[in-house]
C-alpha cells in the first residue's frame, strides 16, 4: 500500500469537524475521545476523503456522524464485517473501526473475533464503558460481577471478559489501552495503532456519566491514577507511582508488586516491558486493582510480519490477473462444447 | 421410452425417441459422477438432455443403508425437452438399498440392471429385505438384467494392481461403459476426463479407463436376456450455436462475472458455505482473474456484511445462500435497504423450515424474500427458470442493483442449482452495458441527492475528494442525507423507497404468455425451476384440445406492469408451486384474481402427470 502523500496546506482539528450536533449526554467519555481523535488526525497528515469510520450500534457508534470524513453507521456488532468488505475492496483507504463493550464484545463478538485474527489493516478502538448506554443502562459483557442494572436487580452473576485479554486471545497483533480523559497519551497511543501495519486494537476506559459514573474512577481519577495506572513503555523497567513496580515473582510466571528500595529490590530486579512479547501482554491485560495497577499504553505489538488480509488477498488477485483480466466468452467455452449447425443429421421421428 | 413407430432395420440397435436412466446407488458408489459423465457425452451427442441429482444430506451415510442412496436421473432425446423426466424407463441399482428406494419409481416394464454382487445377506438386511428379490418374483413386471457388477469389474482391472477397495470403486465406470454400449454413446471424453482427474496417478486413471471399456464390451458380447438390447437415440433438432451442459450454479457464476463487466464494476462476494450454493463460491473463487474478489466469512452475517462494506467502497458486493442463511442476513439487508447501495444477494432455495431438507429442493422462500425483513423494506426479487436462464438473470440483478442502487434478491432452487441443460453459450457482447458511474462533483452534492428518473441515490465513494458523508442505518432527511427524526420526512422517505422499487416495474419486461393463446380457459402461472415441467404439462393438455396457456414469472417484485390484465383474460388461473402457496398467495392479494394453487412439497421437483392432471381436473369441474 502506496502511502497518500499530506494535504496541502494541512489540516486542521476543524477540518475534521462535521457539521452535525454532538448528541451525547453531558459529562460523556465519548466527548473527549472524539476531541483527541479530531486532534490528531491532522498531526498524522491524513486525507480526509480517504479516512473512513465505521461503527455498530451503541452510543459510541455514533461517532461517524461527528467526523467530517467517510463514515458509515452499520448495525448493531457487524462494523468490522463490513469494514472488511470496505477493506478488501479498496485496501488503500485509512479504516478506523469504532465500537463499544456490547457492539464489539457482546453481539458483535464473533466478528471482533474473526477480524482480529485476520490482522486486517486498520484500526479499532472499542470504548468501554462496562455498561449498555443506549438501551438505558443494562449490564454488558465487561460489567462487573455483582453489578445492578435493570437487568440484573439482584447483581450480575455473569462473569466479564477483559477486552484486551479477548484481543491478545485472537491472535491481535497490537493491542493497547488509553483513558478517554487522557488525551495526550490516548493520541500518543492510538497514533502507534495507526502506524501498525496491521490491527491496531485499542480499549478506551470510558466513563459514562449517566449509568456507570465513576466505573474507573479507582484509577482514573486524578488523586489516584499515577498510583493505579501502569504507563508502559516498550524498553523501560515497570515503575509507577512513587516507587512502585512489578517484577515476576521468582520461580513462577505470576507478577508482584514490588517496593523500589524495599527488601533489597532495586530497578533491576523489575520487568523490563517487551512490547513484542504476547505471554507479557496476556499478564498485563489481566492485571487489575487494587493488588495491581491498571497498565495502559501499548500492551503488545507483534513484531512478526503477517500480511494483511486484504493486502494477502490483492496480492493473489494480481497473481489470478498477471495476465490481464479474463475473457468471460473464452471462460464458457472452455471445456465439453459442441456446435449445433443449421441442419442436424439426427432423424426426426415420423 | 418412446419408441418410433419403425425399427430401422439396417442397425441392430433399436430406435428409441428419449430415454429417462437413473443411476441409483451408495452415496460413496460414485454415481453423481456417472449420471454427469453420462449427461457430458450425451450432450456432445447431439440429443437434447435435462438431469436430476438426487443425493442425501449425508456426505458418506453408512453403506448399504436406504437413507444413504444417491441418485442420478437423466432424460435425453431426440427432440426438445424440459424436465428429467416423471419417471425413469431404465434404473440401474447398484444394491439392494438403491433398488428399494428406487423401484417404486420405475416405469412398469421397465428395464432394471441390478449389481447381483452386492446382493449379500448383510446389503439385504440393511435395506429391510427379509429375502432376495432378485430371488422371488416380486421383479417380474420389471425387464431385469442381473449382473454381477462387483466381479467383472475386478476381473477387468485385476492387471493393475490396485487394492481391493480401489478396484471395486471401480465398479461405476463399468456400469457407465455398459450403459454406453446400450444407447451408443462414445467413451472418449469420458477417458479424458479420467486422464484429467487421475493426471498425479495414471495407474488409476487407466484401471478405470479398462473397466470402462470392459462394461461395454460386456454388453456388445454377452448374451442378454430377452427384450434387453442395444438402443439409439438420434440428434435433437437444437437451434443453431455453440452449446455446452451447465448447471444453474455455474450459469449464476458465469452471469455474475458478466455482470460485473457490463456494469464495469469490481465484483466482492462474501459467502459462508451451506448447501445447495456452495458451488457458486467455489466456481468463482476459482475465476478472480475474471475480476472478482471471494471472501469466506466467518457466518452468513459477515458475508452479506463485506458485501455491503465492498458496495459502500463502490465495488459491487454480492453474497450467495440458501434459506437459512437468507434468514440471518435479513438485517444486513435492511441496512442496504436504507443506506441504498446496491447489493445481489442470490438464495438457492431448498426444503425449509430451519435446516429442513438441506439437500432437496423447494420454492418455499418467496415471501420470505418478497416480504421478510423489519419495517417497509422494499427491494427487487428475481427467479430464474431454466439453469441456463439463471446466466440471464444473474446479469438482470447486477443491472437492477446497480441502475437503482438497491439490493437485489435473485431466487433459484436446488433443483436448478444442481440440474443440467445444454445451453446455448451466450456472446456477451451482445449484450448492452450498463457502465455505472460514480459521483465525483462536489457542487450540489448529498448523499440522498436522487436520479429524478430511477430515483436511485447518487452513488458517492471513499476516496472522493470534497464528497465526505456519512450514512447509516438511521433515517435520513431527503434533502440533506443527514439523520431526521422528522414524522413528515419519514413518511416520505419510506414512499420514496417503495416507489423505487415500483419503478423498476418499468424497466422490465412485459409478462409474456410462453405458450398457447392470449385468452383463455385457464392460465398455468408458474416461477423458477417448474418452468419445464408446466411447459411440458400445458403442450399435453393443449394436444388434447383443452384451451390453456402457459405464463411464468421471472420478476417476482416489482411483477410486469401487464400481469393483471393478462391474469383476467382467462376464466382461471393455477399456479403450481413447490411450497404450500406462495405466488398464488401474492397474485390472489395483489389482483384480487380467485387463483388456485397446486402446491408439491415433496423436496423434488413437480412430474408433469401431476400438473397435467389437476389442469384436466379443473376443467372438467368448471
Amino acid at each position: 500500500m502506496t502511502p497518500l502523500d499530506p494535504p496541502n496546506p494541512p489540516l486542521t482539528r476543524k477540518d475534521f469537524t462535521s457539521d452535525q450536533e454532538v448528541r451525547w449526554c453531558p459529562g460523556c467519555g465519548d466527548y473527549a475521545i472524539l476531541a483527541a481523535v479530531q486532534r490528531m488526525l491532522p498531526e498524522l497528515g491524513v486525507r480526509r476523503e480517504n479516512t473512513v469510520f465505521i461503527s455498530g450500534i451503541g452510543c459510541s457508534s455514533r461517532f461517524p456522524y461527528y467526523m467530517n470524513t467517510y463514515g458509515f453507521h452499520t448495525i448493531h456488532g457487524r462494523a468490522p464485517a463490513i469494514a472488511t468488505g470496505l477493506k478488501l475492496a479498496n485496501p488503500q483507504l485509512d479504516v478506523w473501526l469504532i465500537t463499544g463493550d456490547g457492539d464489539g464484545l457482546s453481539i458483535g463478538g464473533n466478528h471482533l473475533m474473526h477480524l482480529l485474527r485476520r490482522n486486517l489493516n486498520l484500526q479499532i478502538i472499542l470504548f468501554n464503558n462496562r455498561i449498555y448506554g443506549l438501551t438505558k443502562g443494562q449490564y454488558s459483557p465487561t460489567s462487573l460481577l455483582g453489578k445492578r442494572s435493570p437487568s440484573s436487580p439482584m447483581g450480575s452473576v455473569d462473569n466479564p471478559i477483559a477486552p484486551a485479554a479477548f484481543a491478545l486471545g485472537c491472535g491481535a497483533r497490537f493491542v493497547a489501552r488509553g483513558v478517554d480523559t487522557d488525551a495526550k497519551n490516548l493520541i500518543a497511543t492510538l497514533t502507534r495503532a495507526h502506524e501498525f501495519q496491521g490491527t491496531g486494537f485499542v480499549e478506551v476506559f470510558q466513563n459514562c456519566p449517566v449509568f456507570n459514573d465513576g466505573a474507573f474512577d479507582h484509577f482514573t481519577a486524578k488523586d489516584v491514577a499515577a498510583q493505579q495506572q501502569l504507563h508502559l513503555e516498550h524498553g523501560k523497567p515497570m515503575r509507577f507511582g512513587d516507587d512502585k513496580g512489578l517484577r515476576l515473582r521468582p520461580g513462577s510466571l505470576d507478577i508482584e508488586v514490588v517496593t523500589v528500595g524495599e527488601n533489597g529490590v532495586t530497578e533491576a530486579d523489575l520487568l523490563v516491558h517487551d512490547e513484542t512479547n504476547r505471554a507479557q501482554a496476556f499478564l498485563l491485560a489481566n492485571l487489575e486493582p487494587p493488588a495491581f495497577p491498571v497498565a495502559v499504553g501499548v500492551l503488545f505489538r507483534s513484531d512478526e510480519n503477517l500480511v494483511p488480509f486484504e493486502v494477502g488477498m490483492h496480492e493473489q488477485n494480481k497473481q489470478a490477473r498477471a495476465r490481464g483480466l479474463g475473457d468471460i466468452n473464452a471462460l464458457m467455452r472452455k471445456g465439453h462444447t459442441w456446435k449445433v449447425d443449421g441442419d442436424p443429421t439426427g432423424d426426426q421421428p415420423g | 421410452m418412446d419408441t418410433f413407430a419403425s425399427t430401422n432395420s439396417t442397425s441392430q440397435r433399436e430406435l428409441i425417441e428419449s430415454v429417462v436412466i437413473r443411476f441409483a446407488g451408495d452415496s460413496g458408489d460414485g454415481m453423481q459422477l456417472t449420471g454427469s459423465q453420462f449427461s457430458d457425452t450425451t450432450a456432445l451427442m447431439g440429443n437434447d438432455l435435462s438431469t436430476l441429482p438426487d443425493f442425501p444430506a449425508e456426505i458418506r451415510a453408512p453403506a448399504g443403508t436406504t437413507f444413504g442412496v444417491s441418485g442420478f436421473q437423466v432424460h435425453f432425446a431426440a427432440h426438445d425437452i424440459m424436465t428429467p423426466g416423471d419417471a425413469p424407463d431404465v434404473l440401474v441399482a447398484m444394491n439392494p438399498a438403491a433398488l428399494k428406494v428406487n423401484l417404486r419409481d420405475l416405469k412398469p416394464g421397465g428395464l432394471l440392471v441390478v449389481n447381483t454382487g452386492a446382493f449379500t445377506a448383510g446389503n439385504l438386511k440393511k435395506a429391510g429385505y427379509d429375502k432376495n428379490p432378485l430371488e422371488d418374483s416380486s421383479l417380474d413386471g420389471y425387464r431385469l438384467l442381473k449382473i454381477d457388477i462387483t466381479k467383472h469389474t475386478l476381473q477387468s482391472v485385476e492387471s493393475f494392481g490396485l487394492g481391493n477397495k480401489e478396484a471395486v470403486r471401480a465398479k461405476n465406470m463399468w456400469t457407465l461403459g455398459l450403459m454406453m454400449w446400450m444407447f451408443g454413446r462414445e467413451r472418449e471424453s469420458t477417458a479424458e476426463w479420467l486422464r484429467g482427474k487421475f493426471a498425479k496417478n495414471p495407474n488409476i486413471a487407466e484401471a478405470n479407463i479398462a473397466a470402462l471399456n470392459a462394461g461395454h464390451v460386456y454388453g456388445e458380447t454377452a448374451e442378454m436376456p430377452q427384450g434387453i438390447h442395444a438402443y439409439e437415440v438420434p440428434k435433437a433438432r437444437l437451434q443453431e450455436g455453440h452449446y455446452r451442459n451447465v448447471t444453474g450454479n455455474e450459469a449464476t457464476a458465469w452471469g455474475l462475472l458478466t455482470g460485473g463487466k457490463l456494469a464495469g464494476l469490481e465484483l466482492v462476494l462474501g459467502s459462508y458455505p451451506i448447501t445447495p450454493a456452495s458451488t457458486i463460491l467455489h466456481s468463482l473463487s476459482n475465476l478472480r482473474a475474471y475480476g472478482i474478489t471471494t471472501f469466506q466469512a466467518e457466518d452468513e452475517i459477515a458475508a452479506v456484511c463485506a458485501a455491503i462494506g465492498a458496495s459502500y467502497a463502490g465495488a459491487l458486493g454480492i453474497t450467495t445462500t440458501s434459506g437459512p442463511g437468507l434468514a440471518l442476513k435479513t438485517e444486513a439487508i435492511g441496512l442496504a435497504v436504507s443506506t441504498e447501495l446496491p447489493l445481489v444477494v442470490v438464495d438457492v432455495q431448498r426444503g425449509g423450515p430451519s435446516t429442513g431438507l438441506p439437500t432437496k429442493t423447494e420454492q418455499s422462500d418467496l415471501l420470505f424474500a418478497v416480504y421478510g425483513r423489519n419495517g417497509d423494506c422494499p427491494l427487487v426479487v428475481l427467479a430464474a427458470s431454466t439453469p441456463g436462464d439463471c446466466f440471464t438473470m444473474a446479469v438482470e440483478a447486477v443491472r437492477l442493483a446497480t441502475k437503482y442502487m438497491t439490493p437485489v434478491i435473485l431466487l433459484t432452487d436446488g433443483f436448478l442449482a444442481n440440474s443440467a441443460e445444454p445451453w446455448k453459450i451466450p456472446d456477451i457482447n451482445s449484450f448492452e452495458p450498463f457502465p455505472v458511474k460514480h459521483r465525483t462533483e462536489p457542487a450540489g452534492f448529498h448523499p440522498f441527492l436522487r436520479d429524478p428518473q430511477t430515483l436511485a441515490r447518487n452513488w458517492a465513494v471513499p476516496g472522493t475528494p470534497g464528497l465526505e458523508h456519512r450514512i447509516g442505518g438511521l433515517e435520513k432527511n431527503y434533502d440533506s442525507g443527514n439523520i431526521s427524526y422528522d414524522p413528515d420526512n419519514h413518511h416520505k422517505m419510506v414512499k420514496v423507497r417503495a416507489a423505487k422499487i415500483a419503478g423498476v416495474g418499468d424497466d422490465i419486461p412485459l409478462q409474456k404468455i410462453d405458450q398457447g393463446d392470449d385468452s383463455g380457459d385457464l392460465l398455468v402461472v408458474g416461477w423458477g425451476s417448474t418452468y419445464g415441467a408446466i411447459s411440458s404439462a400445458v403442450l399435453g393438455a393443449r394436444k388434447a384440445g383443452l384451451k390453456v396457456s402457459h405464463a411464468h414469472i421471472r420478476y417476482m417484485h416489482p411483477m410486469p406492469k401487464n400481469l393483471g390484465e393478462v391474469l383476467k383474460r382467462f376464466k382461471h388461473v393455477l399456479v403450481p408451486e413447490m411450497n404450500n402457496g406462495m405466488l398464488v398467495k401474492i397474485l390472489r392479494s395483489d389482483y384480487l384474481v380467485d387463483a388456485r394453487g397446486l402446491n408439491k412439497i415433496a423436496g423434488q421437483p413437480f412430474k408433469i402427470a401431476e400438473i397435467e392432471a389437476e389442469i384436466r381436473g379443473l376443467l372438467a369441474s368448471a
